[in-house]
């Protein structure tokens, strides 16, 4: 049995692009929404129920819907974005709208850890709410933020593999069409390792560098 | 130069509303340290809180460096907190950044240049003693090096008010007092006038010029540390005092007093100032007929004046006794019966 290691290559690019960029976009959406959701709570900086019980309510619908069910609803959303529901860039925009809300719930956890009492010291000293939140809220929860977005990446990893279904491109539609569809174990074996290999690199980096920052 | 007027806060729960300060008067001139005591509950930490409104009160008027905080809108509130600096319990420091940084805090918000940032936090830090220290994170640093970050960082922006929200309660005796020491140099050396609250009686009586009792949001005594210490007029207020004056008689020497068969007399002697010095009771007992026997006695220090208090018990005849009375009344003590006669 021949491996084409061309074609796996060609595979873990397509994974590695569609988790990076979706991962910048994510973050794009959720970083400002997990904020918003503890910003807003009661007795915070820009409190507002309203806004707060809104945001509440999509992050948690986003959430619910199973990604592959997610993946198939937004194709009309899709097709408007990136002209096409077929292939890598067509599997970004549902990667995105599963890992925005996600990203956001756990930015929302790592900033309601930090220390009110920090937060009351920056009050103190006359910061404005911005500064609360770009010098004070933002660097005292980096190390866990890094943490949440290790968590994050690995989801859109396992994200990517599904998106295969939807033709997707990437290690993912490999491991579908030769390992599953083809009875091609060798390659099943191989990119399942590649994805076991990414999963448990990403996560060490993710550890260090929180652990890097968070200088205890 | 702090002044609360009519100040309430209530809190507001669904079942109930809690009244943590009932219209509280309050003054502290330019230049003093004053001291609010109470027990947990008492209202105190929604006192200071409301000094600088990170708790806005209910009612009533705080006014500091003549400006009515309630008044002021958020971008003049937030000038005007600069002038008020505030350090906390448990020093509520940046623990992602170096102590260089968290005193530099401050003076980054206001937008100061790199250079003046720099000369500014190494002469803070010089003063708290933590030069050395400048690139240390908070957990590489023991509770008191933390709590002089903290008063560092409080003094960055000149204040000419410094809030103190409990600031020794979470350090050991020997770090509260190089802390308080430090608290007194800087009222001392830059004029700054200092609101602290507490609920050691040890913290007022080392550093504070005047003290106020706090309870259940009412302030229900108030004056000179002096004058609270000597003569509390109320029953927390001689509670308090008596966490660091130990007057009581032991219950060991009680006993004994009541087991003993004599006419006798028990009396508290206040020596304050100058009277501590005079050898009054060697005096007594030579020129009178009673036998004078010490029972408890304990001196201590009040803003550098001594101040004495005695117990003893005069053994003798209720007539010369009565003299003896008469003759300590002559000099500046106050002196007052006890337990009554326990003969």
């Amino acid at each position: 049995m021949l491996v084409d290691w061309n074609q796996i290559l060609v595979a873990l690019g397509e994974t590695i692009t569609m988790v990076s960029v979706s991962l910048l976009f994510a973050a794009i959406i959720g970083l400002p929404l997990g904020i918003l959701l503890v910003v807003t709570r009661k007795g915070h900086l820009w409190e507002n129920i309203a806004v707060f019980n809104v945001l509440n309510a999509i992050v948690n619908t986003f959430r619910s819907v199973p990604f592959i069910i997610l993946m198939v609803a937004v194709i009309p959303f899709t097709r408007l974005i990136v002209g096409t529901s077929i292939g890598t860039a067509a599997a970004i925009v549902p990667m995105v709208l599963f890992s925005g809300p996600y990203m956001a719930r756990l930015i929302e956890n790592s900033l309601l850890e930090v220390d009110p009492g920090v937060m009351e010291a920056a009050q103190a000293m006359g910061a404005t709410p911005r500064q609360i939140i770009i010098r004070f809220l933002i660097p005292e929860a980096l190390s866990s933020l890094l943490l949440g977005l290790t968590i994050a990446t690995i989801g859109l990893v396992g994200a990517s593999a599904m998106a295969g279904a939807i033709g997707g491109g990437g290690l993912g539609d490999l491991a579908i069409t030769y390992g599953y569809q083809r009875f091609d174990t060798v390659v099943m074996i191989i990119t399942v390792a590649i994805l076991v290999v990414m999963v448990q690199g990403l996560q060490s980096a993710g550890n260090s560098l929180s652990r890097k920052v968070r200088r205890r | 130069m702090i002044t609360f007027e009519q100040v309430t806060k209530i809190y507001q729960s669904a079942e109930q509303e809690v009244r943590a300060l009932d219209e509280v008067d309050l003054h502290i001139e330019q230049g003093e340290i004053y001291g609010v005591i109470g027990f947990s509950g008492a209202g105190k930490s929604s006192l200071v809180r409301c000094a600088n409104l990170l708790e806005r009160p209910t009612s009533g008027k705080v006014i500091v460096n003549g400006q009515n905080l309630l008044s002021l809108s958020p971008k003049d509130l937030r000038e005007a907190k600069r002038h008020i600096g505030m350090i906390f319990q448990h020093f509520n420091l940046l623990n992602s950044k170096t102590a260089f940084t968290n005193v530099a805090m401050p003076l980054l918000l206001m937008g100061k240049s790199k250079k003046e940032v720099e000369q500014r936090v190494y002469e803070l830090l010089d003063f708290v003693g933590l030069r050395d220290k400048a690139d240390n994170y908070p957990d590489q640093l023991s509770g008191g090096q933390k709590q002089r970050v903290g008063i560092a960082r409080a003094l960055a922006t000149q204040p000419s008010v410094l809030l103190c929200d409990e600031a020794t309660s979470a350090l050991d005796p020997q770090t509260t007092e190089s802390i308080l020491k430090l608290l007194k140099k800087i009222n001392r050396e830059y004029n700054i006038t200092i609101l602290m609250i507490t609920h050691e009686m040890g913290v007022i009586r080392e550093v504070c010029d005047k003290v106020a009792v706090l309870d259940q949001g009412s302030i229900i005594e108030s004056g000179s540390v002096f004058e609270v210490f000597a003569q509390p007029r109320t029953e927390i207020a001689h509670d308090f005092v008596s966490t660091v004056m130990h007057d009581e008689i032991p219950e060991s020497v009680h006993q004994l007093i009541q087991s003993q068969q004599s006419t006798n007399q028990i009396f508290r002697i206040v020596f304050v100032g100058d009277s501590a010095g005079t050898p009054l009771l060697s005096q007594i007992a030579k020129r009178f007929d009673v036998e004078v026997n010490v029972l408890f006695g304990s001196i201590t220090e009040l803003q550098g004046t001594p101040f004495g208090n005695l117990i003893v018990k005069f053994d003798g005849e209720p007539k010369e006794i009565n003299r003896v009375i008469m003759q300590i009344n002559q000099h500046e003590v106050t002196v007052e019966e006890v337990l009554g006669n326990v003969s």
